[in-house]
């Protein structure tokens, strides 16, 4: 490890464990807008009898078959609102993750507003006193509404208070590769769920179960904006991967971890960030190099698995490069 | 607060208060708890699976001290520090003291808080004591007396300054006017001695809080010096030593640490010197402090000035340094390692509470007035049979305050701890942590057995 030569202008200096626990809070609260987002819309769309698949596609998604199957088996609006809501067992519930992020933010305490942890605090102590019935299927749809509330409140207060050095970029990296790997994962499963075969891609499909990914991703105004006769799968997939104006696309999410990593390493001097942005080179230049279609025939799941192992790579560069990887408050990597 | 007070401010204060309506004030009572829970202005108790967090219940009826009260304070304050820290110079270093027989030889030497490490150290202008909380109790005739110094870590600063800052919200009007000394610049004043401890080589020092970390019930307290003083608040594990000196990890690499205000326990600090076993402290810390290369507040060793057994002989070691009185007394103290302190505590035993010295604290205790006769019996042989080992004092009865009950207002046992901070000089902040003990009758004022705090207000 290098000494600190002490250089003006550049800020304060940042603890690696605060640069840590920054990165983290910012992924947990994606990761719990992002799944309850999707409970919600999953909620609306197997009610109206429009994606029968629904509820197991949530478990694809997050990666939980075995779990899933060992504790609760039969996958319906009911027990997977509970395991994805407030099982405490499950390492991927809301409850799960914003315990984590709650221990994040109580680190990060001397550097955060007030404001910042109080509405996490609040918010941490309602969800941990949620009951079963509280998660019941009629409720389920209020209670995301709720939850997406609440994460919103965090961004805004977030951007309202956090003073901007470089926790700031540690932050927001943290915040665009989960919300980038969460669309990587969306579009993974549901793309395959929808097409019932190979043959199909291309041909004319049930346009509800499209607009229940694109209403999943919080997409579907915007696409139609932009696409306002059309809706193929490719269309849909190449709006919510590739879109340079959707906030959660992969390419926008990409290109704004890049900014934020130049901010490091140009405006704070941090040589750790360049090895982060060399990182990042490939995937960047996979999404620049070749459209949707040309992913598609070459295969989208084997695509995006790949995007997934890029943002593993730089999850792990970032935590090499800045902090020491033991000692985080984490229920899942 | 002291009826018999002419001050105008009391007087108003007073009138406002009569005049409050007691389902408004409960009202209000109950709103300030939330918000100090939900702003997490608490501790937090680990379970298993989940961590709770309480708060310290808080009376929003203020404590009010007059300025010519306090002025007797402050000063009684600042004379107790400086000999503190005078005493602790002393016995790492001449032992002058000891070898002119004020303090006995055993109660210092073989204190488990004397640390041999400290023994020809010498610390920046002569402080070891940074920040001294010294608990005061008043008693029946008004006159206040010191009933503990904490030399080590003294905690509960914090709530003096959140109370202020809740009081402001929640009550404007009944601050609305009273000339009130602010408390708001301790931060300042902390970091401020940080800085003039570090080491003189360094122009702008890298003043930093170390932590035990987000487990230890103390951490809220941890957060909010570190923002006041505007420093990071580091774990052990945030430091390294290298060739000597003391670094904090940072995303730039190793940046240098002059100046580590400490909220660990000596034990804690260091692996190399203290408990092997500790994953808290730093390794080789201890080491670069000894070189003057870091500072270190408060000092390592301090615990052997602020126990029961050197607590007896506070009087005689302010006289001895400073050649003064006490401004403070003492509680009444016997010691009965002295032939008139052991006949007077065996002639009294049953009006007495008799204390063990030295380490095993709580234990062996006796309540005299609570006693049995047989139990009486049998702690006079105990006594007679070691009297070195043991102090005496009277009952002691804490003053009251108002303090609001459900929904009406009624006296509550009250003790007070000021704090004072010392770098080249001591500044004393005004007022300090008032405890309120909130059963009815009770003199414990611990947060563990239904203790709450108050709002101390020094008038102009």
């Amino acid at each position: 490890m290098s000494y600190y030569t002490a250089t003006s202008g550049r800020g304060p200096l940042l603890l690696s464990r605060y640069a840590e626990a920054l990165f983290w809070l910012a992924r947990y609260m994606e990761r719990i807008e992002n799944l309850a987002r999707v409970l919600d819309v999953t909620d609306t769309f197997v009610r109206h009898g429009a994606d029968r698949t629904g509820w197991r596609s949530i478990i694809q998604i997050n990666a939980d078959e075995k779990r899933f199957n060992e504790l609760y088996g039969e996958a319906d609006a009911a027990s997977v609102a509970r395991f994805y809501l407030a099982d405490r067992e499950n390492p991927t519930s809301i409850l799960s993750s914003l315990f984590a992020a709650r221990e994040n933010a109580r680190t990060l305490r001397p550097l955060i507003s007030t404001e910042m942890w109080a509405q996490i605090n609040v918010f941490y102590n309602k969800v941990r006193t949620l009951t079963e019935a509280d998660c019941a299927p009629s409720r389920v749809s209020g209670l995301c509404t709720y939850l997406k509330d609440q994460c919103q409140s965090h961004a805004g207060i977030t951007d309202g208070t956090l003073f901007r050095d470089q926790g700031w970029a540690f932050y927001n990296i943290g915040k665009f590769l989960e919300r980038g790997d969460q669309t990587s994962r969306l579009v993974d499963i549901k793309y395959h769920t929808l097409l019932p075969s190979v043959d199909d891609v291309g041909s004319p499909l049930d346009i509800s179960q499209w607009h229940g990914l694109l209403r999943a991703a919080s997409g579907f105004h915007a696409y139609r904006r932009i696409h306002p006769a059309v809706m193929t799968p490719s269309t849909v997939a190449g709006f919510l991967l590739m879109n340079h104006s959707f906030p959660r696309s992969i390419t926008l999410c990409v290109h704004q971890i890049e900014i934020y990593l130049s901010q490091l390493s140009s405006g704070y001097g941090l040589r750790g960030a360049y090895i982060a942005q060399e990182q990042l080179d490939e995937l960047r230049a996979a999404l620049m190099d070749q459209n949707i279609d040309q992913i598609l025939s070459r295969g989208l799941h084997e695509f995006l698995d790949w995007v997934q192992l890029q943002f593993i790579g730089l999850q792990n560069a970032m935590a090499s490069n800045f902090w020491r990887k033991t000692e985080q408050v984490q229920s899942q990597g | 607060m002291d009826c018999a007070s002419h001050d105008p401010a009391v007087a108003l204060i007073a009138e406002r208060l009569a005049h409050m309506d007691p389902v408004e004030l409960r009202r209000r009572a109950d709103i300030a708890e939330v918000e100090l829970f939900n702003q997490g202005i608490t501790f937090t108790v680990y379970s298993d699976k989940d961590a709770i967090d309480r708060i310290l219940p808080f009376d929003l009826i203020p404590r009010v001290l007059t300025s010519k009260e306090w002025d007797h304070l402050e000063r009684g304050v600042r004379q107790r520090v400086a000999a503190l820290n005078a005493f602790i110079h002393d016995v790492y270093h001449g032992q002058k003291i000891l070898k002119d027989g004020i303090v006995p030889t055993a109660l210092v030497t073989g204190n488990a808080n004397f640390r041999p490490e400290m023994v020809g150290l010498k610390v920046p202008h002569g402080t070891y004591v940074h920040v001294c909380g010294i608990d005061i109790i008043r008693d029946e005739r008004g006159e206040f007396l010191v009933l503990e110094d904490n030399a080590r870590t003294p905690s509960g600063v914090s709530y003096v300054l959140e109370n202020r800052k809740m009081m402001r919200r929640i009550f404007p009007d009944l601050l609305d006017g009273i000339p009130i000394r602010p408390v708001g610049s301790y931060g300042t004043m902390l970091q401020a001695a940080m800085a003039e401890i570090a080491p003189t080589d360094v122009s702008e020092p890298q003043v930093v809080l170390l932590s035990p970390g987000i487990y230890n019930s103390a951490y809220f307290e941890h957060i909010f010096l570190a923002r006041e003083m505007g420093v990071p608040l580091v774990e052990g594990n945030d430091l390294v030593v290298e060739d000597a000196h003391v670094f904090m990890r940072t995303t730039a690499g190793l940046a240098p640490v002059h100046s580590i205000y400490r909220r660990l326990n000596d034990d804690f600090l260091d692996p190399d010197v203290f408990r092997p076993d500790s994953t808290l402290g730093v390794r080789g810390l201890i080491d670069s402090w000894r070189r003057g290369r870091v500072a270190i507040a408060n000092a390592v060793g301090t615990g052997v000035a602020d126990d029961k057994a050197i607590y007896a002989y506070m009087p005689r070691i302010i006289r001895y340094y400073l050649s003064e009185e006490a401004i403070l007394a003492n509680v009444e103290t016997h010691i009965c390692g002295e032939p008139e302190g052991l006949a007077f505590t065996l002639a009294n035993l049953e009006k007495l509470v008799v204390k063990p010295v030295g380490e095993s604290g709580g234990y062996g205790l006796i309540i005299g007035p609570h006693a049995t006769a047989a139990e009486i019996a049998a702690f006079r042989l105990q006594l007679k049979a070691d009297p070195a080992n043991y102090i005496s004092q009277p009952m002691i009865s804490l003053s009251v305050s108002p303090t609001l009950c459900g929904a009406k207002l009624a006296p509550r046992h009250v003790d007070l701890r000021p704090f004072a901070i010392t770098g080249k000089s001591t500044w004393v902040l005004p007022g300090g942590l008032t405890r309120v003990a909130l059963r009815e009758g009770s003199l414990v004022v611990n947060s563990s057995q239904g203790g709450g705090s108050k709002d101390t207000w020094v008038l102009e």
